[in-house]
């Protein structure tokens, strides 16, 4: 389905929200929910998002919706997809939506049975890349190098921020054989909408993994977020994919990486990364592409 | 439909499920734990042969299915789960998640120890440490019961004055394993009895919902103080619905308490559970003897029948209470929760509390005789005026202890 | 039409008033965000091509585009400047709110 912005509706089905300004994450939703349309059930997991938008008296959803205890974004919404099926409600959506640590850690397990199962669903993970809710704590998908309250960073060196690469969501979600998995950009909307498009005509379980970009756990000034999420992507850091009938394919592989700096260097949660460490995360990214790259040939 | 309106032979496992079958939820999901397993493969095999129109997901784990349930309780279908013990614990965060929420969901919980020690067997540890999630508990005497009270559950649960889930309590193995001619009452009869959910408090593309959200300091006590009205309103709507059910299909179970024998009884047990067949025995032979005994059982420990135990009075001079729990640091749950409804000044009825049957020790007739015995004594000890409490008997005894 | 503030929203005063359980009506906007905003962003229409990149990467969709020149509602608006970070004619001006 090819988007065109002029011919999206101009209604907003998610507004007022009190995420924090520049914040990526309401992006990825109101875009979503611009395809998926008012016939869509929401269910959001305990989150920034969730914090934002449903806190009485105020109301920022304008679609039916519901929050999610912490880990059962999933299995909340494979309940939802059961009874819409029973109560043969047609052409509705059900929607989840958490955060990376809401999907990659403490809502992993439901979200396993959920693509196992292959319920009729769309989930969406919006990574910014640690626990923003609750103060910048860390993820699993937090990257490599990052400060976060939880990896610190420390002058005598023995705390460097995270030391661990981050979990590979598109590889866990596709191993379940699910009939559609694709990674996100909410800097690459056109891409983004396309995807949720696509997922919203299969049936089964679909997920787009959507990279938000977080202007407060970050540490960068709030106009750049869409600039973020594009470097993140020119320096390969974040990547544009699908997973579909078995196959791989990247949307968009840059013939040439743009230096990792460009997009590290200016972040707060970056700023004590040395040359090296720039060299260690260049390593990583292409130990990673080459996985990626032999995969979508393969 | 070939035993409808029948006599079957069943455990109580079975005769729950078939409780749950008649109900017709559309929605089941469910993760398997001893000794709740035949239930939910009865209930997967009613599924599987389209006995009723039913969706069963086989989820991950006890909080999803109970997060799956609440999922399509938000959709506006009954729903259903079962779990035991561990299985009970791991559900807890999304208990108090469906009451906040009021979400009719009925659970099935075949009651066992909780690890560790590990133990399978059954005693009430575990919906006793889920006495604050919001739920509505039952305990059942025997499998009829079990498949009478999951009707009654649906018909509670959905009632638009309570809105509150039930827990329907199953004592593992001595139910859930032993076999009872059970009465199943016709699809007809219940559906007369319980019509099909209604209610406002699920989405709706009409009218949309936000749901389960969130609510400050500034109107959570108006929140929470509705919930405490709907287990008031709950009380009544138990003895009716029980009044109700006994008009249709001619058995009573007394709404939240049973006294059995107690008209002019001096010393009373009080029971919740399987425990209150044995103890109508051993009630029939004592008074046989000529013993002025009697039994209550605790049918619902939330809401708690406290009035009736602010009333208790009249012939009762010592009243025991048998706990198959215990909370460390204090004593018997039930008996806390009997002995402060029972404070009053003046009040002239001696207690003592029984620790017996944890994790699957049995509790025989000798026991409940013996237990008979020492509230004869204390009620003499207290009439001769010689003995302080605790003199001749410590208020917390331990059944069985080897020592002490 | 963006969603705009109920001005007619009160809280309850009495028990039949109360919301039940923890569910309530969607779409409730009973206070603005405009307080947020420690600049404006100002539309130079003579500039705008409507390529409608602002109006795509707005966080909260506040940038209209039902009418002949987009519009900005600022009630809502956070001033985050990504639609003036992101504009291909730097039409868009961040104009420091006068308090």
């Amino acid at each position: 389905m090819a988007i065109n912005y002029k011919d999206l509706s101009d209604e907003e089905l998610l507004y007022g929200a009190k995420t924090c300004p520049g914040c990526g994450a309401p992006i990825a939703v109101r875009l979503a929910l611009k395809i998926l349309g008012a016939r869509t059930f929401v269910c959001v997991t305990a989150s920034c998002l969730g914090a934002t938008t449903t806190v009485y008296p105020q109301t920022s959803f304008f679609v039916n919706n519901a929050i999610a205890a912490f880990p059962a974004t999933a299995s909340t919404i494979a309940g939802m997809s059961a009874a819409v099926e029973m109560q043969g409600l047609e052409d509705v959506t059900i929607l989840g939506i958490a955060g990376d640590g809401g999907t990659a850690d403490i809502g992993l397990q439901a979200l396993s049975g959920l693509c196992e199962r292959n319920d009729n669903v769309i989930f969406i993970c919006y990574d910014n890349e640690a626990y923003m809710n609750t103060g910048i704590q860390r993820s699993s998908a937090t990257p490599y190098g990052a400060w976060t309250t939880t990896s610190p960073v420390n002058e005598t060196g023995t705390a460097k921020g995270e030391t661990r690469i981050r979990k590979n969501l598109f590889d866990i979600v596709s191993a379940h054989r699910v009939p559609y998995c694709a990674t996100a950009s909410t800097s690459y909307p056109r891409d983004f909408m396309e995807k949720i498009a696509k997922a919203k005509n299969l049936k089964g379980t679909k997920f787009v993994h959507v990279h938000a970009p977080c202007p407060t756990g970050w540490g960068y000034p709030s106009e750049k977020t869409i600039e973020y999420g594009r470097l993140a992507v020119e320096t390969g850091l974040w990547y544009l994919a699908e997973y579909e009938n078995g196959k791989v394919t990247l949307n968009l592989a840059p013939k040439v990486f743009k230096p990792v700096e460009s997009y590290l260097a200016p972040q707060r949660r970056f700023r004590h990364l040395k040359e090296e460490d720039f060299k260690v995360i260049e390593k990583q990214r292409d130990e990673e592409w080459a996985l990626l790259k032999a995969k979508a040939a393969s | 439909m070939f035993h409808q309106g029948k006599n079957l032979f069943l455990s109580g496992n079975e005769a729950a499920a078939e409780g749950v079958r008649l109900c017709r939820p559309q929605v089941i999901a469910a993760y398997p734990i001893t000794p709740q397993t035949t239930l939910v493969e009865k209930l997967s095999e009613f599924v599987a042969n389209r006995e009723f129109p039913c969706k069963y997901l086989l989820v991950e784990s006890e909080h999803s299915a109970m997060a799956a349930t609440m999922g399509a309780a938000m959709i506006g279908c009954r729903v259903f789960t079962a779990t035991s013990s561990q299985g009970l614990l791991y559900m807890c965060e999304m208990l108090s998640y469906v009451s906040g929420s009021r979400y009719p969901v009925v659970l099935a919980n075949a009651n066992r120890s909780t690890a560790t020690p590990w133990n399978i067997f059954g005693d009430q540890r575990d919906s006793v440490a889920m006495r604050d999630s919001g739920w509505i508990q039952f305990y059942t005497e025997s499998g009829q019961e079990s498949l009478d009270t999951i009707i009654q559950a649906y018909k509670v649960a959905e009632h638009p004055e309570v809105s509150t889930p039930v827990m329907v309590n199953i004592d593992g193995f001595t139910l859930t394993h032993t076999y009872d001619l059970v009465n199943i009452p016709s699809q007809e009869e219940v559906e007369k009895f319980l019509p099909p959910l209604k209610t406002t408090n699920k989405f709706s593309l009409e009218a949309p919902k936000s749901l389960s959200f969130t609510i400050g300091p500034d109107f959570h006590l108006e929140s929470r103080y509705q919930q405490q009205k709907a287990f008031h309103a709950a009380e009544d709507v138990i003895a009716r619905v029980d009044d109700e059910f006994a008009g249709i299909f001619g058995r009573k179970y007394h709404g939240m308490v049973e006294q059995y024998r107690c008209d002019d009884a001096e010393h009373i047990l009080t029971v919740m559970g399987s425990t209150a067949g044995t103890t109508r025995i051993v009630v029939d032979k004592l008074r046989a003897a000529g013993k002025k005994v009697g039994m209550i059982k605790v049918r619902c420990l939330r809401p708690f029948p406290k009035k009736f135990f602010a009333g208790l009075g009249g012939s009762c001079k010592a009243l025991g209470v048998l706990d198959r729990n215990i909370s460390f640091g204090y004593e018997g749950a039930l008996y806390t929760e009997v002995r402060a409804a029972m404070l009053k000044p003046g009040a002239s009825i001696r207690t003592l509390n029984f620790i017996a049957g944890l994790g699957g020790a049995d509790i025989s007739k000798a026991d409940l005789e013996l237990m008979f015995e020492k509230l004869g004594g204390i009620a003499s000890g207290q009439e001769s005026g010689q003995k302080e409490f605790g003199q001749e008997e410590q208020e917390h005894q331990y059944i069985g202890l080897r020592w002490s | 039409m963006k969603p705009h503030l109920n001005k007619d929203f009160r809280f309850p005063t009495n028990e039949r008033e109360m919301l039940f359980g923890s569910g309530g009506d969607t779409g409730n906007l009973t206070a603005v965000n405009s307080g947020w905003r420690t600049f404006r962003p100002v539309i130079d229409h003579g500039k705008c091509i409507r390529c409608l990149f602002c109006w795509t990467y707005c966080p909260d969709g506040v940038i209209g585009k039902e009418d002949t020149e987009l519009t900005i509602d600022y009630d809502y608006c956070k001033g985050c400047g990504i639609c003036a970070n992101e504009c291909p004619k730097q039409a868009i001006s961040m104009i420091k709110e006068e308090k």
